[in-house]
């Protein structure tokens, strides 16, 4: 067994590091006022490679595989968790279902311009009676001739507005639903009949764009089918399954920078006549959050080893989301009460991270889904199938 | 034993809630989007009372006792936790010390201000002893039938719009706490300047402020109480803002579950409401659970305080735990709620930013933990330290 990075992910961590800690987190709070980020910088993150890190190179990528990509998002999420959002769902979700079934073709399509950051992708699963239940979509997509035609409505899609290039998932078959009768599409969004909504107010994430997406008979032309006709549930249930993986990576950076923060406070405040660090109040937080954040690295880490190293991985990316989310919540939120009344001022990052770190627990499979999803394969294991 | 409550506490907890529904719900959500304190909302509270609800009817209060004002709390938190606190801050730390510590000219004064609308503070906290009232820099200086003061005071509620503040002071710095004193200030008074207002996760109405005191004389008839005799003042104000915070905490509790029982029954998942599902029944039950406990820890605080025992244990106890069912609370339903949780067009979202600071103001959960361990160890003749 071998725990050390190799030199190149420490190289990229370091880069990384210094990157966000003098471009991303300065901004951070400004990202939030505004709910927005300055498009140059994504360009400049673009430039720098950061769009395609685990994408071989063949397709523009930069090779660094899960492991890297895991990397970046806790680089990224410790300095700005808007920002790591619209990452995250740019490579995590939306290249990655393309780079997971798509054909060659389409990849050399597609993928240079999502690895360089020159487009945007988005990944459009969820619908207003769908989110747990993402068997229920009902958008439907139609063949005729050499195209199918996509009509219908997804929901809260992060960078719906600012996407380029959406993966959307649609029904071409309703007598087999979603399990044997979706397909995914790669979709432009300048093709006419498509239109995305306005950004959704949220208590967190103001900076990573979320919303609604028409689709009024867009014409999408067969070679942009993902992988086969009839599979594509399959194709973003895989791609969720990765995914997973790097989000637990997010949620370790959002709950590192809190303990970061935590221990540079407990020095400074002194209250009862010395440093807080003194109280065993403080200190049992601190020490929790340290052993918390500690098994959720080498839980990332290890899945990121299983996802590189072709293992199954299934059941530990839910684990990661899992443990990581409510890790990154408690760890935030022990944070805040370590901070006192500056916890809950605008005037301080930690309630920002404390709104942003919420819906964590939430996106991509909610964690009841992930404990679900682990009970079914633990259960299936001794002969036992469920039903959510 | 008798649980029930009196005709008249009902009679009250009608007209509370039929106020709270009709007054205070429709303007929650614009409280918190546009940060404004809700000034016409308390006027409208005062008309009926309740900006004085504890005080002696001769000083135009209420002269509810301490379940009545709790079930008044509770009904307006579980619409908006902001209007509560500010309510409740006003009464049992401003408008309540006046009574207990004023002089009759004082009370005669101040108090019918109060109780008709003019909003109260209580600086207390400054910026370098947030738990550590021994801490305090503040001073005030005796000087030719006035006191001199001279300080800064952080986190003042109400601080922007109050006409009246309750300042606590040194007026024997080498005493420290015990040389602590208390002034009512006229938010007029010279030397007197309103500072920043603290932009907030929660609560977001609430006017939070940093007062500064730059050479403010006031005179020697606004000492509220005996010279060097303000920290017992503080304590029974810490008593009564405690049990108003934890009966503030249940009421957004209800709230919050309320909330999330109403989504539960209506989202529809896998061919069901999601209320079928075992995951979200266990969170329904369990915040329902916690609740039941909270109320008669309230409702027993309150009768404690009523029948004059000493409460302030007990008080603590409840503001400690009724933080953690509201932001418990708040949480597991944010999470029945899904991803609509997350949107700022469901309330619960809200709701979830606002009970968090129960958990800090009045005392952090560390403190009310201190304030417990302390009591049980005294009784074991140790006395211990924050």
């Amino acid at each position: 067994m071998d725990f050390t990075f190799s030199p190149q992910h420490v190289a990229l961590r370091q880069m990384l590091r210094e990157f966000c800690e003098q471009e991303l987190a300065p901004r951070a709070k400004e990202v939030d006022r505004t709910g927005l980020q300055d498009p140059a910088i994504l360009r400049w993150m673009g430039e720098l490679g950061m769009f395609g890190i685990p994408f071989s190179q063949e397709y523009g990528g930069a090779g660094a595989g899960e492991m890297g990509y895991c990397i970046l998002m806790e680089e990224l999420n410790r300095a700005c968790p808007s920002t790591a959002t619209i990452i995250g769902a740019h490579i995590g979700i939306a290249a990655m279902s393309l780079y997971l079934d798509g054909s060659p073709e389409l990849k050399r399509r597609y993928m240079p311009d999502l690895c360089a950051g020159r487009t945007i992708g988005a990944f459009g699963l969820t619908e207003p009676g769908a989110g747990s239940d993402a068997a229920g979509i009902k958008l439907r997509a139609t063949l005729e001739g050499d195209s199918y035609f996509l009509d219908g409505q997804k929901m809260w899609i992060t960078n719906g507005p600012i996407a380029d290039v959406i993966m959307v998932l649609a029904v071409t078959d309703p007598a087999l639903g979603a399990r044997g009768g979706a397909t995914c599409f790669v979709v432009e969004t300048d093709w006419p009949g498509f239109s995305a909504g306005k950004p959704e107010k949220k208590m967190g994430l103001h900076g990573s764009p979320t919303s609604l997406l028409n689709f009024d008979e867009v014409r999408v032309p067969k070679e942009n089918v993902i992988g086969q006709v009839g599979m594509g549930f399959v194709t973003f249930m895989k791609t969720l399954d990765i995914g997973r993986v790097s989000l637990g990576a997010a949620t370790l950076g959002g709950a590192s920078v809190a303990l970061d923060a935590s221990l540079r406070w407990v020095k400074a405040r002194s209250q009862f006549g010395r440093p807080i660090a003194h109280m065993q109040s403080i200190q049992f937080k601190l020490a929790d959050m340290a052993t918390e954040i500690e098994a959720l690295r080498a839980l990332v880490y290890r899945t990121a080893w299983l996802v590189d190293s072709g293992r199954p991985f299934v059941r530990e990316a839910g684990m990661c989301k899992l443990l990581g989310s409510e890790t990154a919540s408690r760890c935030i939120d022990r944070a805040l009460q370590i901070h006192g009344a500056l916890g809950v001022s605008r005037d301080f990052h930690l309630e920002r991270g404390w709104r942003d770190a919420r819906i964590a627990e939430i996106f991509e499979g909610t964690n009841e889904i992930q404990r679900i999803v682990i009970a079914s394969e633990l259960l299936q294991e001794i002969g036992v199938r469920i039903h959510p | 034993m008798d649980f029930a409550l009196t005709e008249e506490q009902q009679m009250f907890r009608d007209l509370f809630r039929d106020f709270a529904e009709k007054e205070v719900a429709p303007l929650a959500e614009h409280n918190d989007r546009t940060e404004e304190p809700p000034i016409a909302l308390l006027k409208r509270a005062a008309s009926q009372g309740f900006m004085g609800a504890t005080l002696p009817e001769q000083y135009g209060g209420a002269g509810m006792d301490f379940l009545t004002y709790c079930l008044l709390v509770e009904a307006l938190a579980r619409h908006c936790l902001a209007t509560s606190a500010a309510l409740g801050i006003h009464t049992m730390l401003s408008a309540m010390t006046i009574l207990d510590a004023g002089t009759e000219t004082q009370k005669q004064t101040y108090l019918p201000r109060l109780a008709g609308g003019e909003l109260g503070t209580f600086a207390l906290t400054e910026p370098e002893a947030g738990s550590d009232a021994g801490a305090l820099q503040t001073r005030a200086v005796r000087d030719d039938g006035h006191f001199r003061l001279d300080g800064v005071k952080s986190w003042v509620t109400n601080g922007g719009p109050a006409s009246v503040h309750v300042v606590l002071a040194l007026t024997d710095p080498g005493a420290q706490r015990h040389g602590l004193s208390a002034f009512i200030v006229d938010a007029k008074t010279p030397g007197l300047t309103v500072g920043h207002r603290e932009p907030t996760l929660g609560m977001r109405s609430l006017d939070i402020r940093t007062l500064y005191f730059d050479d403010c004389r006031v005179a020697a008839d606004n000492l509220l109480g005996e010279l060097n005799q303000g920290w017992p003042l503080v304590l029974r104000a810490f008593n009564r803002v405690r049990l108003s915070l934890a009966a503030a905490a249940l009421g957004a509790a209800e709230g919050a579950l309320a909330l999330g029982v109403k989504f539960a029954v209506e989202r529809r998942q896998f061919g069901a409401v999601i209320a079928e599902k075992q995951a979200i029944q266990n969170y329904v039950a369990d915040c329902a659970i916690e609740i039941e406990a909270l109320r008669h820890m309230v409702e027993h605080t309150a009768w404690l305080a009523d029948t004059g025992q000493e409460y302030g244990p007990q008080a603590s106890m409840a503001k400690y735990f009724g933080a953690r069912v509201a932001h418990e609370t708040a949480n597991k339903m944010l999470q029945v709620h899904g991803g609509y949780g997350f949107s700022d067009e469901y309330a619960i979202s809200r709701v979830y930013r606002d009970v968090r600071a129960l958990r800090l103001l009045g005392g952090t959960d560390e403190m009310q933990r201190y304030a417990v361990a302390h009591d049980i160890f005294q009784d074991q003749g140790l006395k211990i330290q924050p």
